[in-house]
């Protein structure tokens, strides 16, 4: 048996009859055995023989997940070679996805994307002839996998993340110039300050992680703010897409009166409607307080849709929104595109041509993305609410800006935020190791070992390999001596 | 034309720490060697700081004499001051640091090669490789003299075209007005080698005289010195130690600086040369932590025998006149005299992407090089160098497996490979936090983590080999012993656990568990330990360090397995990786242009994807496949 644990869903990531969670690697009975029940209680998966399915439920300790039927493949006879557990459970991307949490918590780690093909070519399972294709399934998912993820992480966590990771390294990097030059920078009482720093890291992760738990996260969807001024037809087309999608699959609770949310499903892109107050200066404070929430709002959203009431001209409201749309992922419907015309794509391309240009002598952060988002080039749709006039356009339209068209995708963005919440509770992990050091008043250069694996972890939800990061941020940071 | 020519074994060019510990190592090995130097009173010249060791670099030290080398038997000799850094830090990161007196030190290293068997010394400039057909044959020197041997080791340090600059002076020479090296450079070129041009520099020298020690703080050595060699008795460097100083800028300093910055030529532009950035000229200080009131200033001995002080932290390439204003608005340095002014140094120096981890050039078969030459900085990171381009080459020539340390077994191996893999665009230097796995690689165990393969080598005598083994048999057996002791929580136990301030036992445990306690320590316990056998101090830390860390050690080496499977997957030399269609175009043409001899290698280059690495397994997988 060779290799550590994996565990991927190996179905498709819809809402469908059954679901198949898959573990593979030398822990998948120990982790099986600690998260199956029998129905006496009594069985061990770990013993019955190989190629038999069970029936069951899966559990975190006292908590029952779901009724499942498990499948025993032992080595070498399953597709990868490796002792393989296979879970057959309920459909359900909820259910599904709590299943491979589970297992991920008892000891297994996300698959990398087309990692179960690829130990079973490396066990011998797979004909050397087929080397070439499985080399391109690799780089194949590995291609959506990448995309999506850094499309996903438009918004907040992205930001929240990179903000801790600069914390620890901030922090790692003074632990080591001071060991590099003792003469120079004194670490004398660091430990009461790292100490309440880690208290405060740990507290944002935790908020993180339990975001993922209840919140957006673990919905999957994409965040879409529905932006527009007042008449445009923004919840007109929240009801257009909302009726489309029969099953609503949640209506979050809470939600104030200025801020509608709901999350659809179009078509397999789950998205996370938020329809917001009409943005206008007002001096009304009721309406003031949706107006800022609103705005809050888009500064999180991973896509924006604006609807332009193509039926009356270009005013101040809309300029004023155009400002805000400034390095976001945006789609621009020409609403009412079945009365009299007052507004067409060419007004607004070039309303949009003048904002780039004010641009370019703007700084802002996002410099590293791609013209997907330059102003000029967002998609411009003519819809009609009323009519349904563009749906099937609106729909291939963000297919293709979140998942390059592939919607097959589907399962390795869903991994991805498995793969998140991995790390991030492997980061927590890591604090408290660092906070164990410190009150075992360890040398200070036990604490940078496992701050730095804390942000070798939050580096892979960012997408960002550790590379010179610290010999850069100690020069950078810290004068050196001589 | 009638010319000299002689056939060696091996030619080193340069006679710096690099060279030095090459050409040691070759003859050593018994290979008629050859060590060319532009003077051979320049021999192992210390031309910046007169100190060897410290954080990171007292580990190359060590490491460098459990392999069989000779720096640190030389510091042991010749050091005036000596102290053990981050004493009060954890283990991995306790470094030795000794004050040399640099003439000292390079007059004994000039009598080690002079009385070194096989070894010959020559005092020439090479200005030319030879290379027939594609074959390299050896050096010809300004002379035209021809020098024919099978493999050849490049230590130039700074000496390529050298020139050294401060304001608008520019002289054309080596460190200390040293004749330079014009002509290597475009030889290296003709053969298609790629050429970085670097810079460092160095502060002013100035007379003890003319210094006012009472507006300074003293800085004493330690009491008790531990030498840097393994074969060095330790009551042999008890000796009466000098003292250094330390005092600070100020904003006069400052002032004096920034008014005068038009005229440094690194804002000029009169230098292209890339600087290193821990190594910061005190006008760089002064302009990027603007925010800093002070910069400390360390006034160094220079030797025993000399009035020259070491200015340290106040390198600079400002106009002569700037320099004087600036040091005499130090306190202490009031009337100070300048003996050297401060300079920076540019000079060319290779791309290191072009070698080999066994440091030999992948396009010239025969061609090692090592030390600053390679795109390093500091006299312990070029010895380290020296010594394994000095051995590859000694392996070259017999047909031997060449000497690669990877990043888990020492710092060497992480400098070497940090060199030859990352994109390395300023002068190297050695830190702690570049190695990852730092808490395996400490200065205490260097002996028990090379000396087998110096041995292997032949550069370790059996007696020193022996000696090792045994250190690690009854370390073993004596941490078998102390896991198993066990402690009952009787009345003297806890009177003893009440005096290191340490709470008292509930029940028994093992002896270990309670060195495990961070109040506590090995030596703590004696008098609750009846059956502790009589050991030497240095088998006591090895015991101590690892039962108190066990659990971080044991987590390293967890790593360690892992990042090993990478680093033992071999990968095919002088490959087309375009022929594997699966990899993406950066990673094709990255993982052309380094070669990587491994998996792991491939996988620290920049550029190269995870996803990379799983295609290249799959591939290796197969091509052994059809090997079969």
């Amino acid at each position: 048996m060779k290799g550590d644990t994996i565990a991927a869903i190996a179905t498709a990531m819809t809402n469908s009859g059954i679901g198949i969670v898959r573990i593979s690697g030398r822990d998948s009975f120990e982790i099986i055995d600690r998260i199956y029940q029998s129905k006496n209680g009594k069985k061990k998966i770990s013993q019955m023989p190989s190629h038999t399915i069970h029936y069951g439920y899966i559990c975190d300790h006292d908590k029952i997940i779901d009724e499942v039927m498990v499948l025993v493949m032992k080595a070498p006879n399953s597709y990868t070679t490796e002792d393989t557990v296979e879970i057959d459970c309920h459909g359900g991307i909820l259910v599904m996805k709590r299943i491979l949490e589970t297992v991920i918590k008892y000891g297994a780690r996300p698959a990398e994307p087309g990692e179960f093909t690829k130990r079973a070519f490396l066990n011998g399972r797979i004909d050397l002839s087929q080397a070439e294709s499985v080399m391109d399934l690799i780089q194949a998912k590995n291609d959506i996998a990448l995309e999506s993820s850094i499309y996903q992480l438009q918004g907040s966590l992205k930001k929240k993340v990179k903000r801790i990771r600069s914390e620890l390294i901030h922090e790692i990097a003074f632990i080591e110039s001071a060991l590099d030059d003792p003469e120079h920078i004194s670490l004398e009482d660091y430990g009461i300050k790292l100490n309440q720093i880690i208290i405060d890291l740990t507290s944002q992760i935790v908020e993180l992680l339990r975001f993922s738990e209840n919140g957006e996260l673990l919905k999957q969807g994409i965040n879409t703010v529905i932006i527009g001024k007042p008449n445009a037809g923004k919840s007109s087309l929240l009801n257009l897409l909302a009726g489309i999608e029969r099953a609503i699959v949640t209506e979050v609770e809470g939600t104030t009166r200025d801020v509608l949310q709901e999350q659809i499903n179009l078509n397999g892109i789950i998205l996370n409607l938020i329809d917001t107050a009409g943005i206008r200066e007002t001096d009304d404070i009721v309406e003031k307080i949706g107006v800022d929430k609103a705005k809050a709002y888009l500064l999180d959203a991973d896509l924006i849709i604006y609807v332009v009431d193509s039926s009356t001209k270009l005013d101040d409201n809309d300029n004023e929104i155009l400002q805000l749309l400034r390095n976001r992922r945006v789609i621009i419907l020409l609403n009412k595109c079945d009365l009299r015309q007052l507004t067409s794509e060419k007004e607004v391309r070039s309303a949009l041509y003048d904002i780039d240009e004010s641009k370019l002598n703007n700084e802002h952060e996002n410099v590293e993305q791609e013209n997907l988002n330059v102003i000029k080039y967002f998609p411009i749709i003519s819809f009609s609410t009323k009519e349904e006039i563009g749906v099937k356009k609106l729909q291939s339209v963000i297919q293709e800006l979140f998942f390059a068209g592939e919607i097959e995708s589907n399962e390795e963005i869903f991994l991805i935020n498995v793969r998140q919440k991995a790390a991030l509770q492997s980061a927590l992990n890591s604090l408290s190791l660092v906070k164990k050091s410190i009150e075992d008043q360890m040398p200070e250069d036990f604490y940078s070992i496992d701050l730095m694996s804390a942000y070798e972890s939050l580096g892979n939800i960012t997408g960002e390999t550790i590379g010179d990061d610290l010999v850069n941020e100690i020069f950078s940071k810290f004068c050196m001596g001589k | 034309m009638p010319c000299v020519t002689e056939t060696y074994d091996i030619c080193v060019v340069g006679a710096g720490h690099a060279g030095c510990e090459a050409a040691l190592a070759s003859a050593r090995l018994g290979l008629e060697t050859i060590v060319f130097t532009v003077s051979v009173e320049s021999i192992a010249l210390m031309p910046c700081n007169p100190n060897i060791g410290g954080s990171s670099k007292g580990h190359l030290v060590r490491e460098i004499d459990a392999l069989g080398g000779q720096m640190g038997i030389n510091i042991d000799k010749t050091f005036i001051q000596s102290k053990m850094l981050n004493s009060s830090k954890g283990p991995a990161v306790h470094s030795l640091r000794a004050q040399a007196d640099k003439a000292e030190y390079s007059s004994i290293m000039r009598k080690t090669l002079e009385n070194t068997d096989h070894l010959t010394i020559r005092q020439a400039e090479v200005t030319e490789l030879m290379i027939e057909d594609g074959i390299l044959k050896g050096v010809k020197t300004f002379s035209g003299a021809k020098y024919y041997s099978k493999a050849v080791v490049l230590c130039t340090g700074t000496y390529l075209k050298a020139k050294c600059l401060y304001g608008d002076v520019v002289n054309y020479t080596g460190p200390n007005g040293l004749q330079p090296a014009n002509f290597l450079s475009e030889s290296l070129k003709k053969n298609f080698v790629e050429i970085f041009r670097f810079k460092t520099g160095t502060p002013a020298r100035i007379d003890r005289r003319s210094l006012d020690f009472s507006k300074m703080q003293e800085q004493k050595g330690d009491r008790r010195v531990i030498p840097f060699s393994f074969t060095t008795n330790p009551e042999d460097v008890q000796i009466d130690q000098v003292s250094c100083w330390l005092t600070y800028t100020n904003q006069k300093t400052h002032e004096i600086i920034k008014e005068n910055l038009d005229r440094s030529p690194l804002y000029s532009g009169m230098i292209e040369g890339t600087g290193p950035r821990y190594c910061p000229s005190i006008e760089d200080k002064v302009v990027k932590f603007s925010d800093k009131e002070r910069h400390q200033v360390f006034i160094e001995p220079e030797g025993l025998y000399t009035n020259e002080m070491y200015v340290g932290g106040m390198s600079s390439s400002l106009p002569e006149d700037v320099q004087h204003e600036m040091y005499h608005s130090v306190p202490g340095l009031e009337n100070a005299k300048i003996v050297r002014n401060a300079y920076a140094i540019e000079y060319d120096c290779i791309n290191p992407r072009q070698l080999y981890p066994t440091l030999e050039f992948k396009k010239i078969r025969g061609l090692f090089s090592g030390g600053q030459f390679n795109g390093s900085s500091g006299y312990e990171e070029a010895a380290a160098q020296g010594l394994v381009a000095g051995i590859n080459a000694a392996m070259f020539v017999l047909n031997r497996e060449p000497l690669v340390l990877d990043r888990s077994e020492a710092y060497i191996g992480v400098l070497i490979d940090d060199l030859v893999t990352k994109e390395n665009r300023e002068p190297y230097r050695m830190m702690t936090s570049r190695a990852e796995y730092r808490l395996l690689l400490r200065q205490d165990n260097a002996d028990l983590r090379l000396t087998k393969k110096g041995y292997e080598l032949g550069l370790i005598s059996e007696e020193r080999y022996q000696n090792v083994i045994q250190k690690e048999q009854l370390i073993a057996k004596e941490i078998e012993r102390v896991e198993h002791v066990n402690i009952g929580a009787n009345n003297l136990v806890q009177r003893i656990l009440e005096e290191h301030g340490s709470t008292p036992l509930k029940h028994g445990t093992t002896l270990a568990e309670l060195i495990r306690r961070p109040e506590l320590n090995y030596e703590d316990l004696i008098e609750i330990d009846l059956g502790r056998p009589d050991l030497s101090y240095d088998v006591i830390e090895q015991v101590n360090i690892q039962i108190k860390y066990d659990g971080y050690i044991k987590r390293q080496l967890k790593q360690v397995k892992e990042f090993k499977k990478l680093e033992n997957k071999k990968l095919p030399q002088n490959f087309d990786y375009s022929l594997i269609k699966s990899l993406r175009i950066e990673a094709k043409q990255k993982l052309n242009l380094y070669q990587p001899i491994n998996v792991g290698q491939a996988s620290r280059i920049s550029g190269v994807s995870p996803a990379d690495i799983s295609v290249l397994l799959v591939y290796l997988e197969q091509r052994n496949h059809n090997r079969k």
